[in-house]
């Protein structure tokens, strides 16, 4: 079974249907996929600025809005200076 | 269904999924469930350098209404097998 069990208590990055990127720690979840976040921030990326953490503290997001969870290597993650990221937006779903 | 079971077939395989927001992830098939909702290790995008959002993330968990076209790995699908599985599944839905 594809289960988000393994993924609770991590660092999660989530793509939303809007085409956005959550990053936070799961701290919950449901059969719908629906899933809680604690000390979440959204990542806005764009190609004029580096990319901007805005912080949403404990947040709820509805499975159906949810595109991919992604477990982060935190390593990785810690090693790469966000603000010197320049990048699109994901693309929002379109059916 | 009998797509779920062809998936189950396909654990541990190398399969690249493309997402209904263009994005193209490869990675190692972990698991399926009935939704068709994907688990995916030592992921990569394609593109990275378009798609940098995902650099930090070695695994992931797609939802299967997301996403648009899954490539396999043709050794690993017997096609005969499955068109006869097709086949008899048409077959029992008429009896009913």
């Amino acid at each position: 079974m594809a289960s988000l069990q393994g993924y609770v208590d991590r660092r999660v990055l989530l793509v939303l249907q809007d085409g956005r990127v959550i990053v936070g720690t799961l701290v919950g979840f449901d059969q719908k996929s629906n899933v809680v976040l604690s000390e979440s921030k959204e990542r806005v990326y764009s190609m004029e600025e580096g990319v901007e953490e805005i912080p949403l503290g404990l947040y709820l997001v509805k499975g159906d809005m949810i595109v991919l969870i992604g477990e982060i290597d935190d390593a990785i993650d810690e090693a790469v200076d966000l603000a010197t990221i320049h990048a699109e937006p994901i693309l929002p779903i379109r059916y | 269904m009998l797509i779920f079971s062809v998936f189950k077939t396909l654990t541990d395989q190398r399969v690249t999924v493309e997402l209904k927001n263009d994005l193209s992830i490869s990675g190692v098939l972990k698991s399926v469930d009935q939704f068709l909702n994907i688990r995916l290790d030592s992921i990569k995008v394609l593109d990275e350098t378009r798609h940098p959002h995902m650099m930090a993330v070695k695994n992931c968990f797609i939802r299967g209404s997301v996403v648009r076209y899954v490539q396999l790995p043709a050794e690993h699908v017997d096609t005969q097998l499955l068109e006869d599985a097709t086949r008899r599944e048409a077959a029992n839905q008429t009896r009913r």
